[in-house]
């Protein structure tokens, strides 16, 4: 099922499938933040925003806003 | 001496790039700024096999060649222009082994742009603990590279690392990949256009947003037949580039690199789940805080007694020994006493320094920046607000310039124009030497009154700073895209050496820059006060004798009178006189309006101010402090340094802005004057009107 990475629980994994150029930044993409690329939510901080992810190996934090312009496809385990 | 190679240090930040750097030239190493920009620029000297040396250039650390920041720029710039005096010979890439895919991005467009590279693997000694291990051989053929493996906390790999700087000559400097082939008539039609240029160079100067190498990009701008990408196109180019990237590094990994997650530890997981914790984050934050605080008055009082009491003793000594003059009485009642006032907080500021060098070193600070993002944004500033608004404390200098990673326009002016009200150290010696003065010693559970106050202090600064970015965020109508990305690096344990280093440099770098001012400072204020217009000055002595005739005075007392009474009338005390009026209401007296006067250049100025006033009226060995308690206020009678006039002060320190090179620090920064204009006036007027109601009902 495909969804937005704002979605995602804590714990869960997901594969990135597209990302908007336009509203997430390079430097993101640059990071890992790429389609095929995996992802894990690790934390939220209160009211589930930043978002403490694992991409690709990479452990960044972003906001809400931006990962609902990240698709997803969540995964098992 | 032969010629020195000239290498450059590129890397991701948190890759331990700092650490090599020191690791390779120890001690000989220099920090200044990039010509024009407040850039901080990091090189020194390493001593190479058979007696070559090498001239290491610490770059700026960033995650590729697209900039998005000043800071960003200055890497991209010098790796752009060939006849820049500090072009690298070899640019050495640190990358870290737990994120060798995503560091080796930048090393891939650096070899693109045809510069000898060697590929530095830094914090080995994690492999086994990661379960990790890689295919060096197989890693150097693909990558076109020699490959150092090193961890400079064990000071491993280091030598190696020199001998392949020593013959940077055998390095290839073929690209690894070729990333042209993402659109592959648009790039043939450019290098058609350019033919003598590098293809990935052309490539960064036309998507870089930055304006940068200008002259460059109206040449490839002039011909028409490539303006024809829209800027979506572009940024579409760039995506496909990145993917195109990862690819290779990905296959490169996939046999080079082999990660046996059976075997691997995290401990990242287990302090992650407690020090970003929704509660239990936000209760250690505040309890690291706290212990900082207290710490800073505990552990600094003993040496700062000691160097009070080394200071009053040497000016003694330089009166007594050396001939009597103006130089002997220049040098013991102007510059020793002024340099006393801020010698006497290098303990201080050096723990100051200590602190918030391990919260970055640890990794703990990007840890802050997560749990407060969502508080802050509410100000109107970001996440990566704390960090300024953290470094603050030590200087608002660096803090202002620690914004340049805050994305989005709005909420970094507002950051910078809030910094100035966080209690920067050179508001800590005024602060101290006050609360010495009038807040009771005493305990209250373990904390002492004194530490309390400080730490209230402390308190009041950020929230004058968070209450003016709320009312800044609703005022100022920016409209900018607002974007967030925060590395969260793995916790490491400080290395000694990075903080040690960071912590003389930055202490260094603090009394120097303020000892020069205060020196300056002091000269003047000692030639106001030594000398003055007219009868009454000149002829104190016949006067004041006159008026005492019948009071049989000692000679001592009668030499007192005489020394205070030349000096209300020397120039300073005429100019102390002139602004009595203005600050009589908030409670301070003409010797504290020179004070704050002075200390408008800089506020540390303060203490060395009132210290050289009082110290030509005196002849008494006595400390600062000393000297202060016994000021009688000239209106009200009492103590001047009383609980009302102290905490007015304290007051007025807090809030007014009070230093030339912070407002010049945001002109650069904002590119105009508007804004530090704007800062002082609102930041002065408020910390005036607030001393005055503090002054009034506590009175």
């Amino acid at each position: 099922m495909q969804t937005t990475l704002a979605q995602l629980k804590r714990g869960e994994r997901a594969i990135i499938v597209d990302v908007s150029s336009i509203y997430v930044p390079l430097k993101l993409l640059e990071m890992g933040c790429l389609p095929g690329n995996f992802v894990e939510l690790l934390q939220v901080a209160p009211f589930a925003d930043p978002m403490y992810l694992n991409i690709n190996g990479a452990h960044l934090a972003i906001r809400k806003e931006t990962a609902l312009h990240i698709i997803i496809e969540k995964t098992n385990g | 001496m032969g010629k020195q190679i000239k290498v450059a240090l590129i890397g991701n930040p948190n890759t331990g790039k700092t650490s090599v750097f020191n690791a390779l030239t120890g001690l000989n190493q220099k920090v200044g700024n990039y010509p024009g920009i407040t850039v901080e620029k990091k090189e020194g000297i390493c001593k190479l096999p058979r007696g070559v040396k090498a001239h290491i250039l610490d770059l700026p650390g960033t995650y590729s060649l697209n900039a998005s920041s000043l800071d960003e720029n200055v890497v991209i710039e010098l790796l752009l222009n060939r006849n820049d005096k500090d072009f690298p010979d070899v640019a050495i890439v640190i990358s870290d082994v737990e994120n060798l895919k995503r560091n080796l991005l930048l090393f891939t467009q650096i070899k693109d742009l045809e510069i000898p590279c060697i590929l530095v693997i830094n914090m080995a000694d994690r492999m086994n603990y990661k379960g990790i291990s890689l295919d060096i051989p197989y890693l150097e053929e693909r990558l076109e590279t020699k490959i150092a493996l090193t961890s400079t906390r064990k000071n491993k790999g280091i030598e190696e690392l020199k001998e392949l700087i020593a013959n940077y000559k055998e390095l290839s400097v073929k690209p690894c990949l070729n990333a042209s082939e993402i659109d592959k008539p648009y790039f043939d039609n450019l290098q058609k256009a350019f033919p003598n240029q590098l293809l990935y160079k052309l490539w960064l100067v036309i998507t870089q947003d930055v304006n940068f190498g200008k002259t460059d990009r109206n040449e490839i701008d002039a011909v028409a037949n490539f303006k024809t990408k829209s800027k979506a196109d572009l940024k579409r180019l760039q995506q496909k580039e990145t993917i195109k990237r990862y690819q290779f590094i990905n296959d490169t990994l996939k046999k080079g690199q082999s990660i046996d997650l059976a075997n691997a530890k995290d401990l990242r997981i287990k302090l992650d789940r407690i020090l970003t914790h929704k509660f239990l984050g936000y209760a250690i934050f505040f309890i690291i805080l706290l212990t900082i605080f207290q710490a800073i008055y505990d552990w600094s009082s003993v040496p700062m007694d000691f160097i009070d009491s080394i200071f009053a003793s040497l000016s003694e000594w330089v009166k007594n020994s050396m001939p009597q003059g103006t130089f002997t009485s220049l040098l013991a009642e102007g510059i020793i006493p002024g340099l006393g006032g801020i010698v006497i907080f290098i303990p201080q500021i050096a723990f100051l320094f200590l602190f918030i060098s391990v919260l970055e070193e640890s990794g703990y600070m990007s840890r802050v920046v997560f749990l407060m993002d969502r508080v802050m944004r509410r100000f109107g500033l970001s996440g990566k607000s704390v960090v300024p608004l953290i470094s603050g404390t030590a200087c608002a200098i660096p803090a202002i310039m620690a914004t340049r990673n805050i994305e989005s326009w709005k909420e970094r002016l507002i950051t910078i124009l809030v910094t100035p009200f966080t209690t920067c150290s050179a508001r800590l010696p005024v602060y101290l030497i006050i609360i010495s003065l009038v807040i009771p010693e005493g305990r209250i559970i373990g904390l002492g009154y004194q530490a309390l106050t400080l730490m209230l202090l402390y308190l009041i600064g950020f929230g004058a700073a968070i209450c003016s970015a709320y009312i800044l965020n609703k005022i100022l109508k920016i409209r900018s895209k607002t974007f967030f990305v925060v590395e969260m690096p793995n916790y490491k344990l400080p290395m000694f050496k990075n903080v040690a280093l960071t912590v003389i440099e930055k202490t260094k770098s603090f009394v120097f820059g303020a000892g020069k001012i205060i020196l300056a400072i002091s000269i003047i204020l000692w030639f106001l006060a030594s000398f003055g217009p007219g009868e009454d000055f000149n002829n104190a002595e016949e006067i004041v004798k006159t008026e005492v005739q019948n009071q049989n005075l000692s000679d001592e007392d009668l030499q007192q009178k005489v020394a205070s009474y030349k000096l209300e009338h020397s120039f300073i005390g005429l100019t102390g006189r002139a602004i009595e009026p203005v600050i009589s209401p908030l409670g301070y007296d003409w010797k504290i309006g020179i004070a704050i006067v002075s200390s408008f250049a800089a506020r540390e100025v303060f203490v060395g101010t009132l210290a050289t006033i009082y110290s030509v009226g005196s002849d008494q060995e006595e400390t600062i402090k000393n000297r202060m308690a016994g000021e009688i206020n000239p209106i009200l009678g009492g103590p001047l340094f009383n609980f009302a006039s102290g905490i007015s002060l304290l007051l007025f320190y807090a809030f007014a802005m009070q230093c030339m090179s912070t407002l010049a620090v945001v002109k650069r920064e904002t590119n105009s004057w508007k804004w530090p204009i704007l800062q002082l006036t609102i930041m002065s007027t408020f910390a005036y009107i607030v001393a005055l109601i503090a002054f009034q009902l506590l009175k």
